[in-house]
C-alpha cells in the first residue's frame, strides 16, 4: 500500500529523516516508535505531502504523494489540535469532515453512533465549540474525524497521549478492528511502547531520522523495545 | 522580587516574535508615540499664548481647570477600549514561590507605568511651567500638576474597575457609555456642572495643598479595591480561565444552492459570526457604507466626479477589502488538515469568491440611497461595483497567495496588526487608486460617462475570463503551499 524509497528530508544539511526502504502492505497496523526528534512526524508530514522531501518519493497505492493528489480520496489522518477548525462544534466539524468526503449527515450520523461509548457523553450536544473542549476531548473528536468516509489508510500521530486510560483501551480496540476486521492500513505513532506493541503487527524504531528496528510484534517484542530503549 | 519580575517584562516584549519579526511596524509604533508626544509638548507650550490670545479677558489656567472633567470623560473611554489589564502572563507564576500579594501588587503596579499615564504630563508639565513663568504662585502650580498626575492615576485604577464589573461581551461598553452621556449631558445642559464642580475642586486643592490628601486618599482606596478584585480573581477556575460560549447553530441551507462550495460558504460564515476578529470586519461594513457620506454632501466633491469612482470602490468594497486581504490566513489555524483533506484549492477558492461577490452586491444595493446627491453617483457606485466583482476579487486572492502570516481567530480586533505584513499594503494601491486612475484618466481625457464604461468594461472582462483567472491564481496557491503550511505552523 505503502511504499518508501530512497526518502530523505534535509533542514540546514540537517538530515532529520533517511529512510532508504520501507513497505507498508494494505491492511497492516504499523507502529512507529522513537524518541522526540527521531522522525516519527516528519514521515507523517511527507506522507501527507505537507512538507516537501528532499530526496526520494512515497508512494500511496502506487500514487506518488508529491506529485498527485489522488491519494487523499482514500487516505484520512489526524496528526495534532491543528487539524481541528476550533470555532466549529464537534458535530459540525464531523458533518464537515464528512462532506469533504463525500459522505452525507445520515452517514457521518451513523458512522458518529458508534462512538458514543468512545466519547463518553463528553463530545456530542454539549453546545461547546472545539476550542473549548480539554485536550482529550478534541483529541477524540480528530481521531474520530479521521475514520469518516471509509478510508483505506489511516494515519494518527500519537493517539494515545492524552487520553484517559477508559478511552486508550476503547481506542485500540478501536484500531485492531479496523486493521483485522476491515482491512484498512494503520500508521500510529506512540511513544507509549505498550499501547503499540498492543495494537501494531509490525513496529519500527526510528533513532536519529533511520530506522534501526523493523519487528514483526510478537511475545518478546515489548521486552525487546524496552531493552532497547533503556539502552542496555 | 520586583528585578525578576521586571527581567521577565523585558523578555516578554523583546522575545516576541510580533517584535523580532515586525521591525516596520514597531518604528511605526514608536514614530506614532514620538508624534503624540510631540504634540502634547507643543500643545501645553502652545496652549497658554492662545488661550490668552482668543479670550483675552479670562484667565486661562481657569479656562483649562473647566476642561479638566472632558479630559477624565474622555480618558476615561478611551481606556475602556484600549487598556486591558494583563492579568493573563501572570499564569505561568502562580505554582511558583512567589506570594499572590506581590504578584498582584506588580500587575498593578506595571499598569501604572503605562504610556497612557506618562502622555498627559507632556502637556502638563510645559503648561505648568509656561504658568511659572507667567507669574503664577510657583506652589500652587506645583501642587497643579501634581494633581493632574493623581487624576491620571485616578482613571487609570478607575478603569480597571470599570472593566472588572462590566462582563466581558460584545456589549459590556454600553453601560459606560450610557453613563458617561448622561454625565456629559447633565453637564452640557447646565443642569449639574459637572465641570465647574471639578475645576474648582482642583483649585481649592491647588491652592490649599492639605486638601491634597482627598485625592491621594480616593487613589489609594481605588489601589486597593483593584488589589481586592484581582487577588481574588487569581485562580485558574476564574478570570485565568478562558471563557467558553455557549454555541448557537444555524443550519444555513441556503448554501445549498452553490453547490460544491456550499461546505467551505458555511465554514466560512461561521468563521466570521464566531470570532472576535471577522466579526470586526461585518461591523466595519457600517463604517464603509456610511464613508460616502463624509464626501457626497460636501460641495468641494461635488465638482470631482472622479472621486466618485474611489468612493464607490469603497463602499461596494468595503468587506471584499477586509475580508479578502486575510486569505488564507483566516484558516491558517488548520491549514494542515486543509492541506491533507479531499479538496481542491478550486473549490475552496471559489467559495471565497462567491462570498466576496455575493456582499459587493449587497452593498450595493444598500448604498442605493445614496442616489440622492445624484445619478452619476448611482452610476459610478455601480460600475465600481462591477469592476469589484471582475477584478477586485481576482486581484485580492492573487495577493493571499503571497500570505505568510498567521492569524490568532481569538484575538480582538482594533488595533491588532498580526497577520499583516508588507503585502496588505501594497496589495491596498492595485485595490483603491488603479480603478480611481483609470477612471479620471478617462473623465479628464473624454467624459464622465466613458469613465463608467471603462470600469465596467474590465468588470465585465475579468467576470469573463473568471475561469481562466482562477485557474492562474491556483496554481499559485499551489505553489506556495508548502511555504503557506510552514509559516502558518509558526506562532507568532
Amino acid at each position: 500500500m505503502i511504499t518508501t524509497s530512497n526518502l530523505s528530508k534535509k533542514y540546514n544539511d540537517n538530515i532529520v529523516l533517511h529512510i532508504d526502504n520501507l513497505d507498508i502492505p494494505k491492511g497492516q497496523s504499523f507502529g512507529l516508535v522513537g524518541n522526540n526528534g527521531a522522525g516519527k512526524t516528519t514521515f507523517f508530514s511527507l506522507l501527507l505531502d505537507l512538507i516537501q522531501p528532499t530526496s526520494g518519493h512515497i508512494k500511496n497505492n502506487n500514487i506518488l504523494v508529491h506529485q498527485s493528489e489522488d491519494w487523499k480520496p482514500f487516505t484520512s489522518s489526524f496528526i495534532d489540535e491543528s487539524f481541528l477548525i476550533g470555532y466549529l462544534t464537534p458535530e459540525e466539524y464531523f458533518y464537515f469532515i464528512g462532506e469533504l468526503r463525500g459522505q452525507n449527515k445520515a452517514d457521518v450520523d451513523a458512522l458518529v453512533s458508534q462512538f458514543e461509548d468512545f466519547f463518553h457523553g463528553e463530545i456530542l450536544n454539549q453546545k461547546k465549540y472545539l476550542r473549548d473542549l480539554s485536550k482529550g476531548n478534541q483529541k477524540k473528536v480528530g481521531i474520530v474525524s479521521a475514520l469518516l468516509g471509509n478510508p483505506e489508510v489511516i494515519i494518527l500521530d500519537e493517539p494515545f497521549a492524552n487520553l484517559d486510560p477508559t478511552t486508550q483501551i476503547r481506542l485500540k480496540k478501536i484500531i485492531k478492528d479496523l486493521a483485522e476486521t476491515k482491512g484498512v492500513t494503520v500508521l500510529i505513532s506512540s511513544h507509549d511502547l505498550m499501547h503499540v506493541t498492543d495494537v501494531c503487527e509490525r513496529i519500527v524504531v526510528l533513532e536519529k531520522g533511520k530506522i534501526v528496528k523493523d519487528l514483526a510484534t510478537s511475545e518478546a517484542t515489548l521486552k525487546e523495545l524496552e531493552a532497547h530503549f533503556s539502552g542496555e | 522580587m520586583i528585578k525578576h519580575f521586571l527581567r521577565l517584562e523585558w523578555k516578554q516584549y523583546f522575545r516576541s516574535s510580533y517584535w523580532q519579526k515586525s521591525l516596520g511596524l514597531n518604528i511605526l509604533l514608536v514614530f506614532f508615540a514620538l508624534y503624540f508626544i510631540a504634540m502634547f509638548l507643543l500643545g501645553g507650550l502652545a496652549l497658554y499664548p492662545i488661550l490668552k490670545k482668543m479670550y483675552p479677558d479670562n484667565d486661562p489656567f481657569v479656562i483649562v481647570n473647566g476642561f479638566i472633567f472632558y479630559w477624565i470623560i474622555a480618558d476615561l473611554l478611551m481606556r475602556f477600549f484600549f487598556q486591558k489589564l494583563p492579568v493573563m502572563s501572570v499564569k505561568p507564576l502562580l505554582t511558583l514561590p512567589i506570594k499572590r500579594s506581590s504578584v498582584v501588587n506588580f500587575v498593578l503596579g506595571k499598569s501604572a507605568l503605562s504610556f497612557l499615564n506618562f502622555l498627559p504630563l507632556f502637556a502638563v508639565i510645559p503648561f505648568g511651567l509656561v504658568l511659572i513663568s507667567e507669574g503664577y504662585n510657583v506652589s500652587t502650580t506645583i501642587v497643579w500638576m501634581f494633581v493632574m498626575l493623581l487624576i491620571t492615576l485616578i482613571i487609570n485604577f478607575l478603569n480597571f474597575i470599570i472593566e472588572s464589573l462590566t462582563a466581558e461581551s460584545d456589549l459590556s461598553f454600553l453601560p459606560l457609555i450610557a453613563t458617561t452621556s448622561v454625565l456629559f449631558a447633565l453637564n452640557y445642559f447646565n443642569i449639574v456642572s459637572f465641570s465647574e464642580i471639578v475645576s474648582k475642586a482642583v483649585l481649592s486643592i491647588a491652592e490649599n495643598p492639605l486638601l491634597l490628601c482627598i485625592p491621594i486618599l480616593l487613589l489609594v482606596g481605588l489601589y486597593l479595591y483593584n488589589y481586592r478584585i484581582l487577588r481574588a480573581k487569581l485562580f485558574l477556575d476564574s478570570s485565568l480561565k478562558s471563557k467558553t460560549q455557549e454555541v448557537k447553530v444555524a443550519d444555513m441551507a441556503w448554501t445549498r444552492r452553490f453547490g460544491k462550495v456550499a461546505p467551505f460558504m458555511q465554514l466560512d460564515l461561521k468563521l466570521i459570526w464566531r470570532n472576535k476578529r471577522p466579526r470586526s470586519s461585518v461591523f466595519l461594513i457600517v463604517v464603509g457604507l456610511l464613508y460616502g457620506l463624509f464626501f457626497y454632501p460636501n460641495p468641494v466633491y461635488q465638482n470631482m466626479p472622479w472621486f466618485f469612482a474611489f468612493v464607490g470602490i469603497f463602499v461596494t468594497g468595503i468587506f471584499l477589502i477586509n475580508f479578502g486581504q486575510f486569505v488564507p490566513a483566516w484558516d491558517s489555524g488548520y491549514y494542515k488538515m486543509l492541506m491533507s483533506q479531499n479538496i481542491t484549492y478550486q473549490d475552496y477558492l471559489k467559495s471565497k469568491f462567491t462570498l466576496m461577490s455575493l456582499s459587493v452586491i449587497i452593498l450595493f444595493v444598500l448604498s442605493i440611497p445614496y442616489v440622492y446627491f445624484g445619478w452619476d453617483i448611482l452610476l459610478a457606485h455601480f460600475a465600481a461595483a462591477i469592476y469589484n466583482i471582475g477584478v477586485n476579487t481576482h486581484v485580492i486572492l492573487f495577493g493571499g497567495s503571497f500570505n505568510r502570516k498567521k492569524i490568532d481567530l481569538n484575538q480582538r480586533a482594533a488595533f491588532n496588526y498580526q497577520g499583516t505584513g508588507a503585502m496588505q499594503w501594497l496589495i491596498g494601491f492595485p485595490l483603491m487608486f488603479l480603478p480611481m486612475g483609470i477612471f479620471a484618466l478617462f473623465y479628464y481625457t473624454i467624459n464622465f460617462e466613458s469613465g463608467i464604461a471603462a470600469l465596467t468594461i474590465l468588470g465585465l472582462l475579468g467576470m469573463v475570463f473568471h475561469q481562466k483567472l482562477m485557474k492562474f491564481i491556483t496554481e499559485k496557491y499551489l505553489d506556495s503551499k508548502y511555504k503557506m503550511i510552514n509559516a502558518f505552523s509558526q506562532d507568532n
